[in-house]
């Protein structure tokens, strides 16, 4: 598959670390859009800020670098006003669940048709190290220095509460499954999201004594457990383990396509009673 | 009687205004005084191919108008206050990003929930300074129902013209007050769209510096791939931290309303020619300034009234000559004296400025303002 298709290459080198999450999920969203051979100018990616976000800097879409937890809600706008185009959504664990919490789950409960990629880093790696809503207990952040005590998020728990058609999750390590479940998320008419376990060496590691970013990866690869396995196993045996693979897919009604058909009666009706 | 002449709210003439201006997308979250302008628009822009919204709040709602926009949709949002205030930051994404938008406020007692069904003029200096660092903003302010239906027109032409956010201020008397209009006929309407680019793809620089100042625009989806962000960008659209780019790109952010200053900064005056003390008024209180006028008029009292149509960019040079000419400038204002401020400001002592303030929720007298007219000679 040829990347420089996609890639905007003047605007590398990119700025994230090496051993970084961020690169391999960027390849394989690339991936899946080269395999649905989806055109070019029929995507719109849109992200917040972070270093997650800055995704949409190095790819050659319509491409929307937001503001800090609302990348959500200008994808939305932009899915009204293009449904026929393809919305993917690129954001990080503080982005998407803390300050743009409230967003998530309503876009989810909405069951817009968009597919979110979430790198989930388990902190704030572009502000240097912050804990997130997603730094496991006791770990360590800069404003967590004696470990976190707050419970975390889980992302794809939450997102298929709330309602949305179709999750899954997956490793940095695992990337010919990330594509897999990326494409299949674009494919689903419907709210999509695909959470990325994406190890951040820099902040994360450094702070939790992690090793490298090969080692972060190595190790999520020895804790990933997939999904039809995970079944079969107690609660106990899942801790600390990375549920992977496709936690939900059902076929619920869309969000834009259930406006139209609304108006489309309620023209009806008006036209019949004329 | 003309099919287009009805009893009208002010709110309504808000929305009336926006569909014929092209308004194809509305998100907003419900409050007190602006309701009406969101049920109006979710019962009717459906039914002429356009989409509503009621969002999760007004953070999301002004998201999803800038992201509408960016897909070639004519897109508007309406609050109050709390929610003005909400939506601050990505007003700030709208003006650096030069997405044309309209945010409708429709301002009510203050500060934080304040009186939230009575009027106020408090966020004036809010619409010009309420997100974050310099940046270009038009602010517009209709004193009645068919001025607010003409001044939302406006709005999107600004909008889409400059390339920039437009407010339009309206107090909640405005907002609710019912008057006899006649709307005019969509034939005669002028009805500004945005540039689009005339180049091919590969040439197209989406924040292009030339003469015009106002870069083309492309929607997204048309073949025209580019990125928007809301970190400082060069032509090309991507983030630069060159001194020199910066300044270039700075430069035309601000310069592109100074260059079409004219066109943009309007008044009404009246009387003005003879006037031995001037009124500045805007919105509701300027019908109270025109009912005082009136009245000192008809005791032989020279009194001469501007009425701010546009409050930013701010029309200094007209006050100044107005200031030229008379004694005192009267500001009436439901707040504390925001644009007298400006006012003294912009009069550079050529005549004292006076105030007439209230923040208690009604409006302004005619008669304090008769009164404080009379106390300066
Ligand atoms: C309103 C606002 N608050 C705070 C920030 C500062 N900020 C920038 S990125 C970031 C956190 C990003 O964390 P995450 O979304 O997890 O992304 P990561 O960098 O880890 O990929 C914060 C707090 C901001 N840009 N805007
Ligand atoms: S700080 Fe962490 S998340 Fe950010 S680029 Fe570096 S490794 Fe990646």
């Amino acid at each position: 598959m040829d990347y420089q298709k996609y890639l905007r290459n003047e605007n590398f080198p990119h700025i994230w670390c090496s051993g970084c999450g961020a690169g391999i999920a960027l390849k394989a969203i690339l991936r899946a859009i080269d395999d649905l051979g989806i055109e070019q100018d029929d995507v719109a990616m849109v992200s917040g800020i972070g270093c997650s976000s800055r995704t949409t800097g190095y790819v050659d879409f319509n491409t929307i670098h937001t503001t800090h937890g609302r990348p959500l809600t200008f994808a939305t706008g932009l899915k009204m006003a293009r449904p026929d185009m393809t919305v993917l959504v690129v954001t990080g664990d503080g982005d998407a669940t803390a300050i743009g919490g409230n967003h998530l789950i309503h876009a989810a409960r909405r069951n817009i048709d968009m597919t979110v990629i979430l790198y989930n880093n388990n902190i704030y790696g572009m502000t240097g190290g912050q804990a997130s809503p997603t730094t496991p207990l006791g770990d360590i952040g800069t404003t967590a220095p004696f470990g976190a005590v707050e419970n975390t998020f889980d992302i794809s728990g939450l997102v298929i509460a709330a309602g949305a058609a179709y999750v899954a999750r997956c490793t940095a390590f695992h990337a010919k499954l990330l594509d897999d479940l990326i494409r299949k998320g674009i494919e689903k008419k419907g709210f999509s999201l695909i959470e990325v376990m994406a190890p951040c060496p820099t902040a994360y590691g450094k702070l939790n004594k992690k090793g490298s970013g090969a080692k972060m990866i190595l190790d999520q690869k020895d804790a990933a457990v997939r999904i039809a396995k995970a079944e079969k196993m107690t609660a106990e045996e899942l801790e600390e383990k990375i549920v992977i693979g496709v936690l939900v897919d059902r076929d619920i009604p869309e969000y834009i396509q259930s406006c139209d058909a609304a108006v489309a009666q309620a023209m009806n009706a008006r036209n019949g009673s004329a | 009687m003309n099919p287009r002449t009805s009893m009208m709210q002010g709110n309504i003439a808000v929305a009336e205004g926006a569909i014929a201006a092209g308004c194809r997308f509305f998100a907003g979250y419900p409050i007190t005084p602006s309701t009406e302008i969101a049920e109006h628009l979710a019962r009717s822009l459906p039914l002429l191919g356009g989409r509503f919204m009621q969002m999760e709040d007004e953070i999301a709602a002004m998201g999803a108008v800038i992201g509408a926009s960016l897909g070639g949709m004519k897109s508007m949002t309406a609050t109050s206050g709390p929610g003005f205030s909400l939506k601050q930051e990505n007003i700030g994404y709208a003006s650096i990003t030069e997405t044309p938008v309209v945010i409708v406020n429709v301002m009510r007692g203050g500060p934080s929930t304040g009186i939230p069904t009575l009027p106020s003029q408090g966020d004036v200096m809010q619409a010009r300074w309420g997100t974050h660092g310099d940046h270009p903003i038009i602010v517009l302010t209709p004193a009645g129902v068919r001025e607010a239906f003409d001044m939302t027109v406006q709005a999107f032409n600004f909008s889409e013209r400059f390339r920039v956010p437009v407010i339009l201020l309206l107090d909640e008397i405005i907002g609710h007050v019912h008057e006899k209009v006649t709307l005019p006929d969509p034939e005669d309407l002028v009805v500004i769209d945005r540039k689009k680019p005339t180049v091919p793809p590969e040439e197209y620089l989406p924040f292009e510096i030339d003469e015009t100042m106002v870069p083309a625009m492309a929607n997204f989806g048309e073949g025209y791939r580019y990125h928007v962000t809301g970190l400082v960008h060069d032509q090309t659209g991507f983030p630069t931290m060159d001194e020199v780019k910066i300044e270039m790109m700075l430069n035309r952010l601000h310069g592109k309303l100074d260059k079409y200053a004219d066109e943009i900064i309007q008044v009404e005056e009246t009387g003005t020619e003879d006037a031995e003390i001037g009124i500045i008024c805007y919105g509701s209180s300027a019908r109270s300034a025109r009912q005082a006028m009136r009245e000192l008029r008809d005791e032989g009292i020279p009194v001469g009234m501007l009425r701010i149509k546009t409050m930013w960019p701010f029309p200094t040079d007209r006050i100044r000559a107005f200031a030229d000419r008379v004694s005192h400038l009267v500001v009436p204002e439901l707040n504390l004296g925001q644009i007298a401020h400006e006012v003294e400001h912009a009069s550079c002592d050529r005549a004292e400025v006076v105030r007439v303030n209230r923040i208690t929720g009604d409006p302004i007298h005619p008669e304090e303002i008769v009164q404080k007219i009379k106390e300066c000679r």
